[in-house]
C-alpha cells in the first residue's frame, strides 16, 4: 500500500526497517528531517538502536565507523559541508572495507554559503571507495537504501554505500511511496554477519601502517571490487524486483530506442527530462533520457551500449570541476574514448547549481543546443546581466 | 611467574619498532597489562600506532583498531555503543588512546564529545610532550621553554613561548568520573590507576608522562630517571580526582627543576640563563603549592 510520504520521513522508515544497531549524525540542513525521524522512532521505542548525538560529522562517520567495525549495522546520514567535514574518514571507511550506508542529501558547497541542490558535494567524492547511488524519485531513494546495505554488506564486496537524494526536491519533496513490511525487508536484508570484528575472544589488529611493499594492493583490491560490485549488482537488481516489483539497472533508458537526441543525467532532473522527452516526442522529435543510478562504479559498458548508436548526446552536471570539464561529462566522453562506435556529438551542459531549478524550459534549451557542434561547459539559465555587476 | 613468563604473558608484545628507551612503549605495555584482556582499544595516530602495527606485524594481544589522528574517541564512542547494541559492554573495557598532540589539539573536539555524551570509555593520553612521530614539532602540551623543530630556542627564541595546556583540568570542567595523571617513572602507580579507571562506570582520563630520548634528547637508558625528576621537582604533579573530588596527590621532597631540565638537550639553552630557569622554577613552585606536594604537607 502506498503512502503520502515527505522524502526524509520515507528514507527514515525505510532505514529503521533495515534495522541498524549504531546510528550516529550531526545535524546540517537538509538532511535533518531524516535523523529527527529516526531519533522519533528509537525515542518511541520502535526502533532499537543506539542513536548518538555526536559534536561533528567527523565524529558521526568516526561512531559509524567504530560500531560497524565492532560487527554492528550502522547508518549515517549527512550533506554538503557535513559530507566534506567526513570527508576524511570516508576515505579511511572504504579502506578498511566497512560495510556503513550513508545518506547524503545533495547540496551545494560554500563559498557562497547555499542550502539549495546541487550536486557537487558527493560528486567531489566520487573516489573516496563509496559506492554511489542516485535516486531520481523518493521511491527509489527508499529503495536504494535496501540495495546499497546489501550490496555492502555482500562477503564479497564490503564496501560502504551512499544513497544520493537531492536536496529540498527529494529530501522534503512528498510522493506516494510503498514502504515495504519488515518482513519482506528481512528477507531481502538479514541480519548482518561480520566477516571481521573487534572481538576480544579473536583479537585482531585493525587499521595496520602499510609501507610501499603493501599499500597499492590494497587500493588495487578496492578497485576489482568495484569491478566485482559490477558483476553482482544486476543480480541484486533482479532478486529486489522479484521481492518489490520494482526494477533497477546501473542506468535507465528513456524513450531510446529511435532517438537521435539522448541527455545522460543523475538524480532528480531525470523526471524532468521525462516530461520534456514525452511533450517533445509528441510532437515528432526523436529524443530520450539515459538516467545514471550507480556513478561508483562506474557503469562503463552499460552507458556504451546505451550511446553507442546514438547520434547527439548532452551530459547534464549539476556539479563542477572548476578548471576543467564538468565531472560526469568528462567520464561520459573518456567512456568513448578509441571507441569507433561512438555518438557523433557529446555536448557538456551545466544547470542547477546552488539550486537554481531546472525547468522543462532549461531541458527544451539542452536538447536545442545540441546541434552539429559540440560544445562543453555550457551553462543553462546563467543572468549574464549578474556578471556584469561592477563595484 | 618467572619474569620470562610475564613477559610472554604480556598483552603488549616486544619486537615492536620503538625507538631504545622509549617510555610511550613501557606505559602502552603496563597499561594493557593492568587492563586486561576483555579490552577494544581505539588509538589516535602517532608514535604508539606506528611503532606497534606495522603490517605485517602487531604487538597488541586485544583487539585493537586506528582509523585516524584526532578521531579514536569518536571511534571508541561507536564501539562501546555497538556493545551496548550486542548487550556485551558490561564484560568489555573500551580505551580511547592517543598522544599528546592526538589528544590536546587535534583530537581534543572528539574527546570533548565523548566525555560530554558520557560513554563508559577511558580515555589514555601518551604525554612525550611534542609530535614526536613526525619529527618533534610542538603540541598543545609542550612545556614552558622546550625547544622543538617549530618552537626552536634561537636568537630571538628561548623555545616553546607557552605553558602546558591544563588537560587534566579540562577534562574535570566535563564533570568525568575520573581524572589523574601518571608517570612511566612510577609503574605501580600507573598500574593502579589503570585499575581503579576502569573500576569506575562512564568516562575516564588518564594522563600518562612519557619521556622521549630521541625528541627530549638525553641518552636512552635515562627514561625512568627523567620520569621521575619530572614528577620530584614538581613539574609534572601525580594527581587523581574522583568525582571531581581530588583524592591523592604523589608526595616530593622538591628538586631544584635544573636537575630535571640539564640531561635534555631541549632545554639545553636555559641552563646558565637564570631568568628562564626562575620561570621555570616558578612553575614548578605553582604546582608545589596547589597540589600540596611536599612530604609532610598536607
Amino acid at each position: 500500500m502506498k503512502e503520502f510520504l515527505e522524502g526524509s520521513r520515507a528514507i527514515a522508515k525505510i532505514v529503521s526497517l533495515c534495522r541498524p544497531g549504531v546510528i550516529s549524525a550531526y545535524p546540517i540542513t537538509p538532511q535533518t528531517h531524516m535523523v529527527e525521524g529516526l531519533a522519533q522512532l528509537v525515542a518511541d521505542g520502535k526502533l532499537d538502536s543506539q542513536f548518538i548525538n555526536v559534536e561533528s560529522e567527523h565524529s558521526a562517520a568516526s561512531v559509524v565507523l567504530g560500531a560497524s567495525a565492532t560487527g554492528v549495522r550502522v547508518y549515517t546520514a549527512t550533506s554538503s559541508q557535513g559530507l566534506f567535514l567526513m570527508a576524511e574518514v570516508l576515505f579511511n571507511i572504504a579502506g578498511m572495507r566497512l560495510p556503513v550506508v550513508l545518506t547524503c542529501a545533495n547540496r551545494a558547497m560554500s563559498a557562497p554559503i547555499s542550502i539549495w541542490n546541487d550536486q557537487q558535494d558527493s560528486v567531489s567524492l566520487r573516489d573516496c571507495g563509496f559506492i554511489q547511488f542516485y535516486a531520481e524519485n523518493i521511491q527509489e531513494a527508499v529503495d536504494l537504501h535496501l540495495i546499497a546495505y546489501r550490496v555492502a554488506e555482500n562477503k564479497d564486496i564490503l564496501l560502504p554505500a551512499m544513497v544520493c537524494i537531492d536536496g529540498y526536491i527529494l529530501t522534503h519533496g512528498i510522493e506516494p511511496v510503498d514502504i515495504p513490511e519488515q518482513e519482506k525487508v528481512n528477507r531481502f536484508l538479514p541480519e548482518y554477519q561480520p566477516v571481521y570484528k573487534l572481538d576480544v575472544d579473536n583479537p585482531l589488529t585493525l587499521g595496520f601502517l602499510a609501507d610501499p611493499d603493501y599499500y597499492m594492493e590494497t587500493r588495487f583490491a578496492i578497485q576489482e571490487t568495484h569491478k566485482e560490485i559490477t558483476r553482482i549488482l544486476p543480480q541484486l537488481f533482479t532478486e529486489f524486483s522479484s521481492c518489490f516489483g520494482r526494477n533497477y539497472n546501473f542506468v535507465e533508458k528513456y524513450r531510446m530506442d529511435d532517438a537521435e537526441k539522448v541527455i545522460v543525467a543523475m538524480g532528480s532532473v531525470c523526471g524532468t527530462i521525462k516530461d520534456v522527452v514525452d511533450e517533445l516526442r509528441k510532437k515528432g522529435k526523436k529524443v530520450g533520457l539515459l538516467k545514471i543510478l550507480c556513478l561508483r562504479p562506474f557503469p562503463l559498458q552499460e552507458i556504451c551500449n546505451a550511446l553507442n548508436n546514438i547520434s547527439k548526446v548532452a551530459v547534464l552536471d549539476r556539479a563542477l570541476s572548476l578548471g576543467s570539464l564538468a565531472p560526469l561529462y568528462s567520464e561520459i566522453k573518456a567512456s568513448f574514448s578509441g571507441k569507433k562506435k561512438a555518438p557523433k556529438i557529446i555536448s557538456g551542459f551545466i544547470a542547477g547549481i546552488g539550486g537554481r531549478d531546472i525547468t522543462r524550459e532549461s531541458v527544451k534549451q539542452v536538447f536545442r543546443q545540441l546541434n552539429q557542434r559540440e560544445i562543453s561547459g555550457k551553462f543553462i539559465d546563467l543572468k549574464p546581466e549578474l556578471l556584469q555587476e561592477k563595484l | 611467574m618467572s619474569e620470562a613468563a610475564a613477559q610472554v604473558k604480556s598483552l603488549f608484545s616486544s619486537g615492536h619498532t620503538a625507538c631504545a628507551g622509549c617510555g610511550q612503549s613501557l606505559a602502552a605495555r603496563l597499561m594493557i597489562d593492568a587492563a586486561g584482556a576483555n579490552t577494544i582499544i581505539a588509538n589516535n595516530t602517532g608514535c604508539l600506532e606506528v611503532f606497534s602495527t606495522k603490517y605485517p606485524e602487531s604487538a597488541w594481544g586485544v583487539p585493537w583498531i586506528h582509523s585516524l589522528f584526532e578521531n579514536a574517541a569518536a571511534v571508541a564512542s561507536g564501539i562501546e555503543s555497538a556493545l551496548k547494541f550486542q548487550g556485551k559492554k558490561d564484560k568489555i573495557l573500551v580505551i580511547a588512546q592517543a598522544g599528546d598532540g592526538g589528544t590536546a589539539d587535534i583530537g581534543m573536539q572528539a574527546l570533548s564529545g565523548m566525555w560530554e555524551r558520557g560513554h563508559d570509555v577511558l580515555a589514555i593520553c601518551y604525554d612525550n610532550e611534542a609530535y614526536e612521530n613526525t619529527g618533534i614539532q610542538r603540541s598543545g602540551l609542550t612545556p614552558y621553554d622546550a625547544s622543538t623543530t617549530t618552537s626552536p630556542s634561537g636568537l630571538k627564541s628561548f623555545g616553546n613561548p607557552r605553558p602546558k595546556k591544563p588537560m587534566p583540568e579540562i577534562a574535570r570542567a566535563h564533570g568525568i568520573p575520573y581524572v589523574a595523571t601518571a608517570s612511566v617513572g612510577f609503574p605501580q602507580d600507573l598500574q593502579k590507576k589503570v585499575k581503579r579507571a576502569i573500576s569506575i562506570k562512564g568516562p575516564k582520563y588518564l594522563q600518562i608522562h612519557v619521556p622521549c630520548p630521541l625528541g627530549w634528547g638525553y641518552a636512552s637508558g635515562l627514561t625512568y630517571q627523567i620520569a621521575k625528576l619530572a614528577v620530584e621537582t614538581g613539574l609534572y604533579p601525580i594527581i587523581e580526582y574522583e568525582n571531581g573530588v581530588l583524592i591523592g596527590v604523589r608526595k616530593i621532597t622538591p628538586k631544584p627543576v635544573e636537575e630535571y631540565l640539564k640531561p635534555q638537550r631541549r632545554f639545553r639553552h636555559v641552563i646558565g640563563n637564570p631568568d628562564e630557569l626562575a620561570r621555570i622554577q616558578e612553575i614548578a613552585n605553582h604546582n608545589i603549592k596547589r597540589y600540596n606536594l611536599v612530604t609532610g604537607s598536607s
